[in-house]
């Protein structure tokens, strides 16, 4: 008992210190001197030939102070990168470069993104070019004709393996849970997850899939995690958190085409009667209702992808844009800086808590709306004529 | 805008990523996690029904014995009645039976009074006949001592004996 209690407190201030942490973390990044803050935002604009050759001249700082693009920094911390950008410590960044895989005419090419030099350095025939890699011709210009794929392990695709990893390993020692405890309670966090399995199970499978809900357990449970895990990654600041995942739209496409494809997989012949051959309907009609259901039948996955992907990535945007807030008005002074500091602190951390909220609502809303699409692709119209 | 432009390398690894996901957490976690739910909740809801069953089966033994204590009491009652009923009969015919044998031996003392009685005066009777003859023979024979008095006697009874 006291045993289980301790381990249900150790969750509960994880969390908390996840969250403190998330809060101090912008703190932290407040409290340095304004020439610090510039030379944070410089980092993140590191990419850009444009300015990269001040960043590393210390002279350039003061320059730099006025011309604080929110829009541009938002849009790379939410955006994807062939480096994970952790800290900047004084003028030293702290990256991790991440493994090039590229496929063209020649084969692969595997190199580290260290080897660009944050877009200085043309290497195999390929740079760099805010963030995108190009090809590049041997006189160093963009080569726009070269066909090749890009299929690199970018910041998003390491957050997402590790997130991976957190959640099998996670879901393999709940499952050994089980077996060691055969019949007993579950306790700790495989209380903790069993909580989310049967809400999965009894609020979302059952009511909207009917008595074939147990074909699609598997897929929803793990399009739940999968989504719930890496939004909450998405919500820690620093690594292995920080990137935006399940805010990226390949990734929600993925899901959402998944989703599609199992839908269309188990759709029975009611489910395609319904859109190729919509009952109740004169069949000179059918000409303007098929192209009509076949639009919203592809409308399902698209709104699925858009949903995910808007709803965090607004979250990020929000959050990001009230820590610019602080680096927009310390650039004007000091003082009006470090009072905004206050204000965005408190804001993110409200914030921070909604976005709690958004990451599991986000989760439960994919894997309903999922289960209801399973549901009405395997659904016995018994009834046809009472529906119309 | 370059947000909305899915990247080719994120859809790859995305999907190989997530068929993996899908194929372990399937397999090895939510397969015998789903089971070991399943099997439990069956258990509970076994053991939540066979202790309704058993709640009933208490219920019915219950009514069973108050019905049983009824009968009992009602037989009870019955047998003490009837016995009461048959005390005050064996009663009553005691008395009756008492009352008879009592006028039977009454009758039976009065007819052996009577013949013992009779007896009595028979025997009296016989006693008195014998002696009044004893008496009488004595007296005649103290009448009769001379001759000549059974001579005037017996003359005097010819006398009256008409011979024909």
């Amino acid at each position: 008992m006291n045993a289980i209690k301790k381990k249900s407190i150790n969750y509960l201030v994880l969390g908390f210190f996840i969250l403190t942490l998330s809060s101090f973390g912008a703190i932290n990044a407040f409290s340095n001197d304004s020439t610090a803050h510039a030379a944070e935002i410089h980092a993140t604009d590191s990419v850009s030939p444009a300015h990269s050759e001040e960043v590393h001249a210390p002279a350039a700082e003061h320059t730099e102070k006025e011309g604080i693009d929110a829009g541009k920094l938002i849009m790379e911390h939410i955006g994807d990168a062939h480096d994970w950008h952790m800290a900047t410590i004084g003028h030293t960044h702290v990256t991790l470069p991440l493994p090039i895989i590229i496929k063209d005419a020649a084969g692969f090419h595997i190199f580290s993104s260290s080897k660009f030099h944050h877009g200085h350095d043309a290497y195999n025939g390929y740079k760099l070019e805010h963030g995108k890699i190009v090809a590049v011709n041997e006189d160093g210009s963009i080569n726009e004709s070269a066909s090749f794929f890009d299929l690199s392990i970018t910041k998003n695709v390491a957050a997402m393996l590790i997130s991976v990893f957190v959640l099998i390993w996670m879901m393999l020692s709940v499952a050994s849970s089980y077996k060691k405890g055969k019949g007993a309670a579950p306790k700790g966090f495989a209380n903790l997850i069993e909580m989310g399995i049967l809400f999965i199970r009894d609020e979302v499978a059952k009511p909207s899939i009917g008595p074939k809900y147990m074909k699609f357990m598997p897929y929803l449970l793990t399009i739940f995690f999968f989504i719930f895990l890496n939004n909450l990654f998405g919500l820690v600041p620093f690594f292995p958190g920080g990137a935006n995942v399940t805010g990226n739209i390949a990734v929600t496409l993925v899901l959402a085409l998944f989703t599609f494809v199992i839908t269309s997989i188990n759709g029975n012949k009611s489910y395609w009667g319904h859109i190729f051959m919509p009952p109740g309907v004169p069949k000179a009609l059918w000409i303007l209702l098929v192209p009509i259901e076949i639009i919203g039948m592809l409308n399902k996955p698209i709104v699925l992808m858009i949903r995910l992907f808007a709803n965090i990535t607004a979250g990020h945007i929000i959050m990001l844009g009230f820590f610019s807030l602080i680096f927009i008005f310390g650039a004007m002074s000091e003082g009006l800086g470090l009072g905004v500091s206050v204000m965005s602190v408190a804001f993110t951390t409200f914030m921070n808590f909604l976005e709690l909220l958004v990451a599991f609502l986000q989760a439960y809303v994919f894997t309903l709306l999922s289960a209801l699409y399973f549901g009405s692709a395997v659904e016995e119209h018994a009834h046809h004529d009472e529906h119309h | 805008m370059e947000l909305v432009k899915p990247g080719l390398g994120l859809i790859v690894w995305m999907t190989i990523t997530f068929l993996i996901v899908l194929f372990i957490l399937s397999k090895f976690a939510w397969k015998p996690i789903l089971a070991a739910i399943k099997e439990r909740e069956d258990s509970i809801n076994n053991a939540l029904n066979s202790a309704e069953d058993a709640r009933k089966q208490m219920d019915a033994l219950k009514a069973d014995n108050e019905k049983l204590l009824n009968q009992a009491r009602a037989e009870r009652e019955l047998m003490l009645k009837e016995a009461g009923e048959m005390k005050d009969n064996i009663i009553a015919q005691a008395k009756r039976s008492a009352d008879e044998e009592g006028r039977k031996i009454i009758t039976k003392a009065n007819e052996a009074i009577e013949s013992a009685k009779l007896n009595a005066m028979n025997e009296l009777k016989t006693q008195v006949a014998v002696l009044s003859v004893d008496l009488a023979e004595k007296v005649l024979r103290k009448k009769m001592e001379d001759r000549s008095q059974q001579e005037a006697f017996v003359n005097e009874n010819l006398k009256s004996i008409t011979l024909n």
